[in-house]
């Protein structure tokens, strides 16, 4: 008993003990008036270097330090200028010339001190360590640059530097989507400087885990799978300037844990926050909550080089069959918006005015017995395997489609297989009916209407319809030639009327991003595309 | 003893080898492919996934794969992982100190509560303390940890019942990100007194680790209590505790030299073995406390098929493991001499 | 002249014994209810349940329990995220958490003591090689073989079952080994073998019988490991698929509820804690009256 009490007062100790702390911490950090921004993200970057990770959660950890050429306007899909001032496009399209601000310093951080300004070298060294494969950087962290090849960019044939501030790249063919690509972050300046004295201090794989930038906050350290920790950047160029003097981001995988974390005032910001705690934040006063359609599309495809899916019928019967809105309330739990068409509606050139074909399961019989098929037929669902960021839930969403299905005699058995099977088995083509869905990189239609849609599409695979319609591709292989942005649009416009009537998809969802701050939060901006930016964030 | 020690060694040499074996070739047996799992939705060409996987060395045949896994092995290199290539021996190193440092708080935590409890149970045998203490260490036996996880944060930190005194626990972390520890030794409650703010950082820490310890030590704690209570009574049953008090030593005195310092052996035992289930329950509790340590690390590279972490982990724990065996076989004999006699006899 | 009923009375049979020193065990009565109730919800799993534990209400997603304000008298212990009884579900996850411990057991308790078996008869080299897979199975975190398991046979409770079923072995193989090295030196052994009895007949017919009492006590705590690491594999997603009720399955999908309908993440977690008491009650229970040193 004796020994109970002394625990009991050694806890009662060490609690007021912490609260004191806490108070002192407060104090301390009003004194200094310096702020740490905390943002608590969903799991561990896979790297430093954008050329080289491609996941979200590493480029959110990325984007505080890095810049490239042209942006992605905040909150919209304009591209705009960023370390180039300008640029200009040759008459033929093949000549892209980017005149580059002269003001622009790289970080100084604990083993590096730049002494000149960014510079076509730098614009240089970023673009051929990728591109070239004896660039002596090519090799350093092992090689393999997965953007640069899936954006196709060996679509440049060479990149000049003019002078100091003037670099050219020269296309073998024109294409349209090229400026957009150049927004990505596999684009990112890094500075050819540090990698010079990086090389001579043969440590050259610290310009990827030591990352030396131009953006608004300095990469300080990382503690792995544990926090990142940045410092503002006094000399940033950019217009939105770091408004707290510390950038801390905190990988907390689980989803609510980090719930609970926001609520407990332990994150400014969360990333990934589950929808399901949706009421709960919305509840709650000290929090603020963000969302907005995201690029993406959830979409189920026919395999129209498989029967019965190659008859138009059957493709609208089903999509009578499904009772669409139910998934958005149960697998989204609202955070969703109805698709319509095959590109998501924040894009530019979305139509508007396509024919819907409602939930209507007489309609939808109707159609089946004009197939030949009155008594429906036994089929499979391809479930989504993993959680991806345009759909939560794929299995659960299958089991609801076969519920769906199986009310007008469809029979659907639910397959799945590990992602990396699945996306390899897809690409083969052999599944009937897919549940698959789509990222957009840098808010180009093109992502979605030609790359998923189209006829060479089609033969790489990442046209999971395998479907190839003349009158269709015609229209996006000519969109992709224009750079006008006003023709592209009415190009795009009438391809998704195409799509429409055709039907290779029932085009589902997209998924709302959905964001939560602290209430004290203030100068954060939601983005289309899904990444964080921490410049212009503060706190009260 | 040190023939025993010796044979221990070479035995461990042949574990290494098998271990090896295993975590090669299971990992191998996981359908799927690491660089069509890095590629997700949009893939690449045939030419460049062909180049992708040269580069990774995945196109040799197994055997040569096998071959250069274990030399590379043997001069301490596990090979660079296929996602964030770094050296898997580093990323391990990174990670362990935290894991560890968890493990051996939930260890003292389990034995603090296990140990009395179980000495109490023993001593009030078949009174309500007895039933009460063993009642309550089975239900922690049977506790699924990583519901149990969640319900601490819930209960403990979030207080959802707005309970007096609690609500001070973080919800998940090693440390507030307020307090910049650099890591010297990689164990939090050593580095934190290089640093400054060396109190309140440490409190800050102690504060952290104190629910993911109780969620992870708690079926440890469960089964000291159970072994202390049970090899106790059998000891208090012998003649020579009976001669003692009956020579006039107070219960309480030969309790703790006598009886304990007897009962101590399968006791060690059960802390060695608690330490395998800990390292189990590091991979649950990591998950749910958001943890930095190598449970988490792995069940992420079982997911994204990253064969060298894979095999490289699975032998730097199985390694680790069959250490700690060791070092509690070793321990054995030191507190025994009864023990270590027949060992040496038996040789 | 001794009566024969006081014979009987003195010198009480092995079951008597048993049966005697186990009524006395509360804990293992109260466990081996808990046990049977459990497997009776689960056999009339069918007759209990109010509805179908896979269908879905439209519309009726998270309808609290009876103690919440909202709840409704169609669905006692409400319904989860998809509209789907709770209760039923529970009744459901019954059957499937009491199987898989069962098939668990059974599997790991065959293949464990017929390589046991064969390891303590045999000895030699075939002892030195199996015990050396043995330690090196035991050296491997169980949780991340049976992660690595369920990865190669893909992801279902099937899998999860023989995944989990695997990392049982080494124990029993421990157990049956260790029991016959120990019973081989006995004379009745040495004694039958000079009569000629060979092989695995000896180790079957003559060591099998005496090595039983630790193998159904070993048997109960596999049966509750069992469960508890299905429930474990289910939780990290990889153990039974949503639309099963399995239990750890269902906390998990629930996970996210934690804070908005906290029943959801509890219940499946009280019946686990529950289910895995009952058989930990019954097997310590069983070890007390089986062991003779403690029957003094």
């Amino acid at each position: 008993m004796k020994k109970m009490s002394l625990m009991m007062l050694v806890m009662t100790y060490l609690a007021s003990c912490t609260q004191n702390e806490q108070v002192n911490l407060h104090a301390a950090e009003s004194k200094r008036t310096d702020k740490t921004l905390i943002y608590c993200s969903e799991g561990s970057p896979s790297g430093f270097n954008p050329q080289i990770t491609e996941d979200a959660t590493s480029i959110n950890a990325e984007n505080p330090y890095y810049n490239r050429l042209v942006t992605i306007q905040r909150g919209t899909t304009n591209v705009v200028a960023d370390l180039a001032s300008s640029w200009s496009i040759s008459k033929d399209q093949k000549e892209y010339t980017f005149v580059l601000r002269k003001d622009v310093k790289f970080h100084t951080t604990a083993n590096f001190k730049p002494t000149r300004n960014m510079n076509a070298d730098d614009v240089l060294f970023s673009f051929n360590r990728q591109r070239l494969k004896d660039h002596p950087y090519h090799k350093v962290g092992g090689g393999n640059y997965l953007y640069f090849e899936a954006m196709e960019m060996d679509i440049i044939q060479d990149i000049q530097k003019v002078n100091d501030s003037t670099v050219k790249f020269f296309l073998k063919r024109p294409d349209s989507v090229f400026l957009a690509n150049l927004t990505m972050e596999f684009a990112s300046i890094l500075s050819a400087e540090y990698a010079d004295a990086m090389m001579k201090a043969k440590t050259p794989d610290k310009v990827d885990t030591m990352p030396v930038g131009t953006g608004p906050f300095v990469f300080k350290s990382y503690q792995k799978d544990s926090v990142i920790r940045y410092e503002a950047n006094p000399e940033y160029y950019g217009a939105i300037k770091p408004q707290v003097e510390r950038l801390v981001i905190l990988i907390t995988p689980d989803a609510s844990v980090r719930t609970q974390k926001i609520k407990a005032g332990e994150c400014h910001i969360i990333a990934e926050p589950s929808i399901a705690d949706r009421k709960i934040f919305e509840n709650d006063s000290n929090l603020k909550t963000y969302s907005m359609t995201g690029l993406n599309m959830t979409y189920l495809a026919f395999n129209t080089k498989k029967k019965p899916f190659d008859n138009l019928l059957v493709r609208k019967a089903i999509f009578h069959a499904l009772n669409r809105g139910a998934y958005i309330d149960a697998i989204f739990h609202g955070m969703g918006e109805l698709a319509e068409s095959a590109v998501p509606p924040a894009t530019w050139g979305f139509n508007n005015n396509l024919p819907t074909y409602e939930y209507d399961i007489q309609k939808s019989k109707q159609l089946l017995a004009k197939a030949g098929m009155p008594n429906g037929f036994s089929t499979e669902i391809w479930a989504l395997p993993v959680t991806r960021p345009y759909n939560p839930d794929g299995r659960k969403m299958a089991e609801m489609m076969q519920a769906d299905l199986a009310k007008v005699g469809i029979k659907v058995k639910i397959v799945t297989f590990d992602w990396p099977t699945f996306l390899a088995k897809s690409r083969n083509g052999e599944h009937s009916m897919l549940m698959f869905g789509w990222i957009s990189d840098n808010g180009d239609p093109d992502s979605f209407l030609y790359t998923q849609l189209s006829c060479s599409g089609a033969e790489a695979g990442s046209n999971r319809a395998f479907w190839c319609f003349k009158p269709y591709n015609d229209i996006v292989e000519k969109a992709k030639r224009v750079s006008d942005i006003q023709q592209r649009t009415e190009l795009y416009m009438d391809a998704q009327k195409i799509f429409k009537e055709q039907l290779p998809w029932v085009p589902l969802a997209s998924a709302k991003a959905f964001r939560v701050t602290r209430k004290n939060v203030t100068g954060y901006v939601m983005d289309p595309l899904g990444r964080d930016f921490f410049d212009g964030v503060n706190y009260q | 003893m040190i023939r025993y020690s010796l044979k221990k060694l070479a035995l461990l040499a042949i574990t290494f080898l098998g271990l090896s074996i295993v975590a090669f070739s299971l990992i191998r047996m996981v359908p799927g492919d690491p660089v069509l799992m890095m590629l997700g939705e949009r893939g690449a060409s045939p030419e460049s996934y062909a180049e992708m996987k040269a580069t990774l060395g995945l196109d040799q045949p197994y055997i040569k794969q096998f071959g250069l896994f274990i030399w590379h092995a043997v001069h301490g290199d596990l090979g660079n992982s296929i996602v964030s290539n770094q050296s898997v021996v580093r990323e391990f190193f990174d990670r362990f100190p935290a894991t560890l440092e968890l493990s051996v708080v939930a260890l003292l935590f389990a034995m603090m509560v296990g140990l009395p409890l179980g000495i109490i149970a023993a001593i009030k045998r078949n009174t309500f303390f007895d039933y009460a203490f063993m009642g309550v260490s089975l239900v922690g036996y049977s506790m699924p940890i990583f519901w149990w996880g969640l319900i601490l944060i819930l209960v403990a930190s979030v207080n959802v019942f707005d309970l007096p005194f609690f609500g001070w626990t973080p919800v998940s972390g090693r440390i507030s990100p307020m307090f910049e520890i650099d890591s010297v030794t990689g164990f939090l409650f050593i580095d934190v007194w290089f640093s400054k703010d060396s109190w309140a950082a440490f409190w800050d820490a102690l504060k952290h680790v104190l629910l993911p310890a109780i969620a992870m030590g708690t079926i440890p704690l469960a089964v000291i209590a159970r072994m202390t209570r049970s090899s106790l009574l059998e000891v208090l049953g012998e003649d020579y505790i009976r001669t003692a008090k009956a020579k006039g030593l107070s219960t309480r005195r030969v309790i703790m030299v006598h009886a304990l310092r007897n009962a101590m052996i399968p006791i060690v035992t059960v802390i060695g073995l608690s330490f395998g289930m800990v390292i189990k329950g590091a991979i649950l509790t990591e998950t749910i406390f958001s943890w930095p340590g190598i449970g988490r690390w792995l069940v992420n590279s079982v997911t994204s098929l990253d064969y060298p972490v894979i095999q490289g982990g699975v032998l730097l724990i199985g390694m680790a493991i069959v250490v700690v065996n060791l070092i509690v076989d070793l321990a054995y004999l030191w507190i025994d001499p009864k023990l270590r006699d027949a060992h040496d006899r038996s040789k | 002249m001794i009566d024969q009923n006081e014979l009987n009375a003195q010198m009480p049979t092995g079951f008597q014994d048993f049966w005697h020193s186990f009524r006395q065990n509360k804990g293992a009565l109260i466990g081996t209810w808990i046990i049977l109730i459990f497997i009776l919800i689960a056999m009339l799993a069918s007759l209990l349940a109010p509805h179908d534990p896979t269908k879905i209400f439209e519309g009726k997603y998270l309808v609290p329990p009876f103690w919440q304000d909202g709840s409704s008298s169609e669905f006692i212990l409400g319904t989860d995220d998809l509209g789907r009884d709770l209760l039923s579900r529970l009744i459901y996850g019954a059957r499937i958490s009491v199987g898989v411990g069962f098939l668990v057991t059974v599997f790991s308790l065959i293949a464990g003591t017929l390589i046991g078996l064969l390891a303590g008869y045999r000895g030699g080299r075939t002892d030195t090689i199996i015990m050396r897979v043995m330690d090196i199975l035991m050296a491997l975190p169980s949780i991340l073989l049976a992660i690595v398991v369920v990865a190669i046979l893909g992801t279902g409770l099937f899998n999860a079952v023989v995944a989990v079923s695997i990392i049982k072995i080494p124990s029993f193989v421990r157990l049956v080994r260790a029991s016959v090295i120990v019973e081989k030196q006995k004379d009745y052994v040495v004694a039958s073998k000079t009569f000629g009895a060979s092989g695995f007949r000896q180790a079957f017919i003559n060591i099998f019988p005496n090595i039983l009492a630790p193998l159904i006590v070993q048997s109960t705590l596999a049966f509750s490991d069992g469960i508890l690491d299905i429930a474990a594999l289910g939780f990290l997603g990889l153990g039974a698929q949503p639309p099963l009720p399995e239990w750890g399955t269902m906390l998990v999908s629930a996970k996210n509820f934690f804070q908005s309908a906290s029943y959801i993440v509890t219940l499946p977690g009280v019946c686990i804690l529950i289910v895995v008491l009952g058989f930990n009650l019954l097997g310590d229970g069983l070890r007390d009256a089986l062991d003779p040193r403690l029957k003094k």
